[in-house]
């Protein structure tokens, strides 16, 4: 491990135990936070159990999803876009303004529509993170030099080969910043969602153990969902972290 | 001085070859090349100096079939180029063209793969173009580990694998420094010499044409024109040490001289080029 990765592996190691020591001396209440320990012990007690496999894999299900249609879509409508330089002026200002609307204002008008299945969360979800994937999309294709395109008229590419073997290899730092987004707000779409009014998922079993007054699930469910987002986050740093000091020579 | 090796057959041919860009909203067509006459031999080293802006880069381009001429013809081995690059022809730009995302090596093979020549091909081809780059040691490495040079050096080791018979240089080592520069220039000198190429270099240093071409083309201000074509009779077997030679002071002597009115023109000093032809 990296002298980094120490010190960052210290401060969270810190920070748990200043918690577990403020909960156990009484300077939280149990009834405003309980011991992170106490928390761990819940999870793997609940995981044990196989009583929240449903709802994780529901949960965890519908992020794929979000994210794979996000990344998917967002890429095509961003070549598509960018294609088109005109349609791309007439909609700079709604991506400039697109994060500053609440999405979520939508959520009942398509549980209105599609009733309490799936697709309301899913639709919202998409709707939270693709754009970023979309902003990231175009980013990352104005900003492949110009000279790579005479690069594959020189080797006599056709479009599709041009777009496979250099604009998306070029492009690829910025499109992996836009699926890292697409990722952070497919997770915050979908558990937000499924709290707000869903009839099941990690979301909706947070809701109802807030609502019991049940401590230990609630701090217990989501310190399994901190713990997922946090693996995949850094499994995504890590490989951003790869491929970037490959292209800089560990220079950055 | 001794006669070069060149031969006398025409290889490329440009006639009344001229480029104009239309203007942008309310401004007039801007002329930015010719007309231009000029027969390109086989095998020679062929290079073209002018002032900044004068059109040299446009020449290139519509020579190497980059962009159309709006009036005129290219022909390349007899055969027409009208907007579209000519199997046979090899381009190698001032701007880092490198891929950043391959190793030295895969960026060497990119050609040869994507025309889908047979791996034990592509090795050998590879290898020997890397090996005669001085760059054997670095195959694995990525371009961002190598200076500007090394990296000028992978995208002529990525043109040279598919054996150009023309190849054009366009200002590639305009981002490098003085002794480098000359250090690259004795690089191509290897490289014209071996591939038995015609080689046409673009470049805005007169001592570089000079030094590396056996004519040099001297552009006019844009529209860019040769105003005159000066044969250097360098042997073919010459290096950055003729820069010693009297002779090269008096070839980079009367380029100055025919550039230095024109140069003026492109900077807009209307009264200094009065002066200069005065």
């Amino acid at each position: 491990m990296t002298r980094v990765g120490v010190i960052r592996l210290v401060v969270v190691a810190a920070l748990i135990g200043a918690l577990e020591l403020a909960c156990r001396l009484g300077l939280i209440s149990h009834n405003t936070i309980i011991p992170p320990s106490e928390m761990a012990r819940t999870l793997w007690t609940l995981l044990a159990s196989g009583t929240i496999n449903g709802d994780i894999e529901r949960t965890l299900g519908m992020i794929a999803l979000v994210i794979a249609l996000s990344v998917v879509f967002g890429f095509a409508v961003g070549l598509a876009i960018h294609a088109l330089p005109r349609v791309r002026e007439a909609l700079d200002p709604f991506f400039a303004t697109y994060y500053a609307v609440p999405i979520f204002i939508f959520y009942p008008v398509l549980i209105a529509i599609f009733g309490l299945s799936i697709m309301p969360i899913v639709l919202i979800g998409v709707a939270t993170a693709i754009v970023a994937m979309i902003i990231a999309t175009l980013n990352g294709l104005d900003r492949i030099p110009r000279v790579l395109t005479k690069v594959a008229r020189v080797h006599r590419l056709s479009r599709i080969g041009t777009a496979v073997t250099l604009q998306l290899p070029a492009a690829a730092p910025y499109l992996f910043t836009g699926v890292k987004l697409s990722v952070s707000y497919a997770f915050i779409a979908v558990v937000a969602a499924e709290f707000i009014l869903s009839p099941a998922g990690l979301g909706r079993d947070i809701a109802d153990a807030y609502a019991d007054f049940n401590n230990r699930r609630m701090y217990a469910l989501i310190l399994f969902l901190l713990i997922i987002a946090t693996i995949v986050n850094s499994a995504l740093h890590a490989l951003d972290m790869r491929w970037a000091a490959r292209r800089t020579g560990g220079r950055q | 001085m001794t006669g070069t090796s060149v031969q006398r057959e025409v290889h490329a041919r440009l006639e009344a070859v001229t480029r104009v860009y239309p203007g942008a909203a309310d401004q007039p067509p801007v002329s930015a090349l010719g007309p231009i006459d000029l027969d390109l031999r086989k095998g020679e080293f062929f290079a073209v100096v002018g002032p900044s802006g004068c059109g040299k880069s446009t020449f290139l381009e519509v020579l190497a079939g980059l962009q159309e001429p709006t009036a005129g013809t290219v022909t390349f081995e007899g055969k027409p180029i009208r907007g579209q690059v000519a199997e046979g022809i090899g381009v190698v730009f001032q701007e880092d063209a490198s891929f950043p995302w391959l190793t030295v090596w895969d960026n060497a093979a990119f050609g040869l793969r994507r025309n889908g020549v047979a791996a034990d091909e592509v090795r050998r081809r590879v290898d020997d173009a890397l090996a005669f780059m001085g760059l054997k040691d670095f195959a694995r490495a990525y371009p961002s580990q190598l200076s500007g040079g090394m990296r000028q050096r992978v995208c002529i080791a990525r043109t040279l694998v598919l054996q150009p018979r023309l190849i054009l240089l366009d200002e590639p080592f305009g981002a490098l420094d003085a002794q480098t520069r000359l250090l690259m220039g004795d690089e191509v000198l290897r490289l014209w010499r071996r591939t038995d190429a015609t080689v046409l270099l673009i470049t805005h240093a007169l001592d570089e044409a000079a030094m590396l071409a056996d004519r040099i083309g001297a552009m006019s201000a844009r529209p860019g024109r040769f105003i005159e074509i000066i044969e250097t009779g360098w042997p073919r077997e010459r290096d950055s040490t003729i820069v010693g030679d009297a002779a090269f002071g008096e070839i980079t002597g009367r380029l100055w001289e025919r550039l230095r009115g024109e140069s003026m023109k492109a900077l807009g000093h209307a009264g200094m080029t009065a002066v200069a032809a005065g």
